[in-house]
């Protein structure tokens, strides 16, 4: 699983039926002391995260395992909202 | 004993990595209630880091600066129920002694 910073959302009107109701949202993958990397992923919300909000995104087959995502065409998840990251100590 | 490029298609599914630390979420998809996240540094057959930090789950109750292997994608989620656990990282062994990693 990675971090990522939610940038934005994404609105799509025609979508597989599968995703129905489903959220999509924008986000960067961050470095654990909170730094921007490069790059956006859109991922489909899980847990009803909010702009900025730093959270955890699954990827790849096991994105779909998610509560509410079985059989979507989903490859990036947003599976929780992080409240606190310690690294070494801080 | 594993060719070069043989032992690099291995790493690339199951690694050596360091704890360094945690992760909280209180808000979190129901099928992942109850677990461990945990932060990873990835390290090469050296045990130098490699690549960046990732956040697993943790099967085995490892701790902070232990040395421990771990899987990626969908296999990842094997150790739990393997149809409800959103997870392509996780953390399946510690290792019992440093020593004995490949060191060559």
């Amino acid at each position: 699983m990675i971090i990522a910073r939610i940038l934005g959302t994404v609105v799509a009107t025609q979508k597989d039926e599968r995703l129905s109701g489903k959220k999509l949202l924008i986000v960067r993958p961050i470095n654990v002391d909170g730094t921007d990397t490069t790059g956006y992923v859109v991922a489909v919300d899980t847990v009803g995260a909010g702009f900025h909000e730093r959270v955890l995104v699954v990827a790849g087959s096991s994105a779909r395992l998610a509560q509410g995502m079985k059989d979507a065409p989903v490859d990036a998840a947003i599976v929780g909202v992080i409240d606190a990251v310690e690294v070494n100590g801080n | 004993m594993l060719t070069t490029s043989q032992t690099e298609v291995c790493a690339t599914f199951m690694q050596l990595a360091r704890v360094i630390g945690t992760v909280v979420a209180t808000v979190k998809n129901e099928s992942l209630h109850g677990r461990k996240l945990m932060i990873v540094q990835t390290l090469d057959r050296h045990l130098n880091e490699s690549g960046k930090p990732m956040v697993a789950i943790d099967s085995v109750g490892a701790g902070v600066g232990e040395l421990v292997f771990w899987c990626r994608g969908k296999e990842a989620s094997f150790p739990f129920k393997r149809e409800d656990t959103p997870t392509d990282c996780t953390i399946i062994g510690i290792v019992d002694s440093e020593d004995h990693v490949l060191n060559t």
